[in-house]
């Protein structure tokens, strides 16, 4: 789903790209409404027992990480945005990964285990 | 002086200056929730058997938290796209909504989540003295069925005195469920709905207790990364209401009046970072609500 463009100082182009607009508020609507049914789907599966706990944090995780995607996607626009913003992020990735990486390393710790 | 960039695209970054430092500003926040979140990883991960609690938050005010703080995401995308058609009258109720909504999660956290917690009392039980206690831990039961075992006793405490004063040798307290029927089957996980302490009283002598507490941040690891994660998350929620209200009052408007785009493309940046904290909640609540 690409965002809406830019709008044009035409004011007889004004109505088509209103009308563009309002295209990308069904999607919008869609996008909540899916997310509610995730967040309820998340809490019914919490109740499940997936015969570990961590079989459900995975569940659980699962869940949010594409809930989460659907918001950074659609709300935040990251489905069609400028390469710069993309680049950002890269490095906020890299650095998320070394942070949970380093907490990795700590729980396993060869000197203590 | 005019601040350049706020409507045009700067040519060599091929955006609008505000957006490049939003999403840099998000860059940021994730790396403090991502500390935290790895903090949280690294206490559950390393928590004894039985040590890290479950069932002990309201599952549906949750929920409804989580589905308010949704519908707002989706309120503040169509106050951005109501001012992309032109359409003030919209955008200032899709504002109002999106406030509405931040204000009732704040008011659910502070007025009921919270308050409830800081008056819910929890004692652990000294291992020597985990027998004793049998008839309301329940572990012969827990560790047939292959369970983590429960080794403290919670609910709601009556001798309110007993935290303070040495000469007060027990605590007085009304069993949670869980502890007043520990081996009933349905105990075993934690319940959907909400239940309140019972009638059966029981007395936990302080000798046999290694810590006891009401439920604050340091009470244990959960309750010390519950309170620190949603209370920055809460501190999040309330500059996010901060700002839109600003939006949303008249001054905003003169914006509007001079360039609409100007306008949208500031409620664009406020409703990132809002995003962004919806994000963070749909992580939050089942790290601590559910799991």
């Amino acid at each position: 789903m690409n965002n809406p463009p830019d709008v044009s100082p035409d004011p007889a182009e004004h109505e088509e790209y209103a009308h563009n607009v309002q295209k990308h508020v069904r999607g919008y609507l869609i996008v909540g409404a899916l997310l509610l049914t995730f967040t309820a789907l998340t809490v019914a599966l919490s109740y499940v027992d997936f015969g570990t706990r961590k079989a459900n944090i995975a569940v659980a995780m699962l869940v949010a990480t594409f809930k989460a995607g659907l918001v950074a996607a659609i709300f935040m626009h990251l489905a069609a945005e400028k390469r710069l913003i993309y680049r950002v992020l890269l490095f906020t990735g890299i650095f998320v990964f070394a942070l949970f990486w380093l907490t990795f390393l700590a729980w396993y710790d060869p000197i203590v285990h | 002086m005019e601040i350049p960039y706020t409507v045009s695209t700067r040519p060599d970054t091929g955006l609008w200056n505000a957006k490049i430092g939003i999403w840099l500003f998000l860059a940021s926040e994730v790396m403090l929730f991502g500390g935290l979140f790895s903090a949280y990883i690294f206490l559950r991960i390393d928590a004894l058997p039985g040590m890290w609690p479950h069932g002990l938050l309201n599952v549906p005010v949750g929920t409804m938290n989580t589905a308010i703080l949704i519908a707002s995401s989706v309120t503040v995308v169509l106050a951005w796209a109501a001012l992309k058609m032109r359409r003030y009258r919209a955008y200032w109720w899709y504002m109002l909504a999106t406030i509405s909504c931040g204000v009732i999660f704040l008011t659910v956290k502070l007025v009921y989540e919270w308050p409830q917690k800081f008056e819910h009392f929890g004692a652990y039980i000294k291992p020597a003295a985990l027998e004793k206690y049998e008839p309301y831990l329940g572990n012969h039961h827990l560790e047939q069925k292959g369970l983590p075992p429960r080794l403290e006793v919670t609910g709601h405490l009556h001798n309110l005195a007993a935290l303070h004063d040495p000469k007060i040798k027990e605590y007085e307290v009304a069993l949670d469920p869980t502890n007043a029927d520990p081996t009933n089957p349905t105990m075993d996980r934690p319940h959907f709905f909400y239940v309140p302490p019972t009638d059966k009283i029981a007395t936990i002598e302080k000798e046999d207790v290694e810590r006891a507490g009401m439920f604050t941040p340091d009470h244990n690891t959960y309750f010390a990364s519950y309170f620190t994660i949603t209370g920055l998350h809460g501190l999040h929620v309330l500059g996010g209401v901060l700002v839109f209200i600003y939006m949303w009052l008249p001054v905003s408007k003169k914006v509007y009046q001079r360039n609409p785009e100007h306008l949208a493309n500031r409620v664009e940046v406020c409703g990132l970072f809002w995003h962004f904290v919806d994000l963070v909640w749909i992580f939050v609540f089942p790290l601590f609500y559910l799991l």
